[in-house]
């Protein structure tokens, strides 16, 4: 018995000691192992791929977000990221009150179109009442008014060959050595098409305020918030993003978040 | 199948016979998927502080409140006469966590972070690594426990090692006097909280933790609506699954504490071979030898 009374004390001691030094070195132990291209990060990342493919066969096409009661409107839409360009051409087109301001509809596309405020307004619209989530894993329900991006794809009429919507967006988020980063994002066709994402330019029953992305943000309520880029000026139909940015779809997809962001 | 616990008998020359006896306790399975999730629990746990650490703040009910108050749990960092100070504050309770929760680092390098770099995976802040290491883990973890329950609900693990008998809430009072004693019978059966805290991980912790993050899947919500109606919105399903994450993390200290109490070698050989030591049948009053 006694003998087994040391050996247990031998293993307690080194037990603790182990994962005393797991805990203290632990955590970075892996940070090399992690960054965007490393071999470990871009095994893990296949997880992203399945999560991708499984929520597209359970959601499928076109089910709905949860959608909420003006009760549950209880506050402000929570701004995030950028909240006032500081952009000279912004500035300028807010300054005329976005009567400059243009939407092109470019790419992948029979007939390039390029859009007034008015005339996106004079389009059918949908409001709907849902909850942001962000990335970061706050919450915040708000109702958003604009135009089905489906009508504007439509009107464009879209290539058979384009496979991704991609936002072109008028605030800088980033300075790199190659000058000024634009924020930018990509989604799919059939979040694209989804009867929820619209083109957001009223915000609980007004214009969309500068800090939420006016004049033009979009909304993909299947998505979290990252997915849906503000002070929207272009949209392109593309068939590849490997060539934009750093390749993987979106500013904060270069760095490091997940492309689907559907969880 | 392995539904009858195997034996061999321990007579080594030189010792007096031994009435102790090696058993095959633990299946192939059972060890397997209980080392998978040690490893995806610990990334799990790591990479989801991480992601605490980018709202360390937890909410009851649909939204996170801005402009009204419903947080019921917050880590910060604030300045005061004597230099930043971690606080966490639970239910409007504040508590000071200087040094480990809110502020903390090397001495000289502390920083603002709700929970300290070696308890997250990046050490340092990185919100997206850290969703790709956790929904990498939250796929193995799931299918493991879809191959387990599977495999358990064959080879009768389940059936014959888990569910809780009538003897075995009625032995309960002796068994948590024993526990609190640290005396324990070394049995091929659990004894009852056994077959509770395992019970309860594994069809209560476990799938309660896997709902809770679907919950927070803005795609999933598409699909299972409902969910988030019986949680109570999605910032409760949130605080439920950091609730979880808490509870798990003292079951796996109690789990450390009873093998280091009940014999580390033994215990770990029967997870590890599957051959665990029994006491003499004498020894033990709950040594029924029991198979299935």
């Amino acid at each position: 018995m006694s003998k087994f009374q040391i050996s247990r004390r031998k293993f307690l001691t080194s037990a603790t000691l182990g994962a005393s030094g797991i805990m203290l070195s632990g955590c970075d132990a892996f940070d090399n192992q992690l960054g965007i291209g490393d071999g470990l990060r871009s095994f893990l990342e296949n997880a992203n791929g399945l999560t991708w493919r499984v929520q597209r066969l359970l959601a499928g096409r076109d089910a709905l977000a949860p959608e909420f009661s003006e009760a549950d409107i209880r506050q402000p839409q929570r701004p995030n990221g950028i909240t006032a360009p500081d952009d000279d051409t912004y500035k300028n087109l807010l300054a005329n009150n976005f009567a400059d301001w243009r939407l092109e509809v470019t790419g992948l596309v029979e007939k390039p179109l390029s859009l007034s405020r008015e005339q996106l307004m004079n389009m059918p619209s949908r409001t709907q009442i849902t909850r942001h989530d962000c990335v970061e894993g706050w919450s915040c329900i708000a109702k958003w008014t604009g135009t089905p991006l489906s009508l504007v794809l439509d009107q464009a009429v879209v290539k058979p060959q384009a496979r991704y919507v991609m936002f072109h967006c008028l605030d800088t988020i980033d300075k790199s050595l190659a000058g000024d980063v634009k924020y930018y994002g990509t989604i799919d066709l059939i979040d694209a098409r989804h009867p929820q994402t619209i083109l957001a330019y009223g915000l609980n029953g007004k214009p969309l305020p500068v800090e939420n992305g006016a004049p033009l943000r979009v909304r993909v309520e299947r998505q979290l918030g990252y997915k849906m880029p503000k002070y929207i000026h272009k949209i392109e139909l593309i068939d590849s993003f490997a060539a934009i940015g750093g390749g993987r779809g979106g500013y904060w997809e270069d760095n490091g978040y997940d492309w689907y962001g559907g969880i | 199948m392995e539904s009858v616990a195997g034996s061999m008998s321990e007579a080594k020359p030189g010792e007096a016979p031994s009435q102790k006896e090696l058993v095959y306790r633990q299946s192939a399975w059972t060890r397997l998927t209980h080392w998978l999730w040690a490893v995806c629990l610990f990334f799990m746990l790591l990479s989801g502080l991480q992601i605490f650490n980018a709202r360390p703040q937890l909410y009851l009910g649909k939204q996170s409140g801005f402009e009204f108050n419903n947080t019921v749990l917050q880590i910060g960092a604030k300045d005061t006469a004597n230099g930043p100070r971690g606080y966490t504050e639970i239910f409007g309770h504040r508590f000071d966590t200087t040094g480990v929760l809110g502020w903390s680092g090397p001495p000289g390098e502390e920083s603002a972070r709700a929970f300290p770099s070696w308890a997250t995976i990046p050490s340092y802040y990185d919100l997206g690594t850290a969703r790709v290491v956790h929904f990498f883990f939250a796929w193995l973890l799931s299918g493991t426990l879809l191959v387990w329950l599977l495999a358990s609900l064959i080879n009768g693990h389940i059936r014959r090692d888990l569910a809780p008998r009538v003897e075995d809430l009625k032995r309960l009072p002796g068994d948590i006097a024993n526990h609190a004693r640290l005396k324990f019978h070394h049995t091929r059966e659990y004894n009852t909280l056994q077959k509770l805290a395992y019970g309860g991980v594994l069809f209560v912790l476990l799938p309660l933790m896997i709902l809770t993050g679907l919950a927070m899947s803005p795609s999933m919500n598409s699909v299972l609506p409902f969910l988030n109606e019986v949680l109570g919105g999605r910032q409760t399903a949130r605080t439920i699954h950091f609730t979880v994450m808490a509870l798990l993390v003292m079951f796996f200290i109690v789990h450390m504490l009873m093998i280091l109490a009940a014999g580390p070698i033994n215990e770990l050989r029967s997870i590890i071979t599957g051959w665990y030591r029994t006491d003499a049948p004498a020894d033990g009053d709950s040594h029924t030898g029991r198979d299935a």
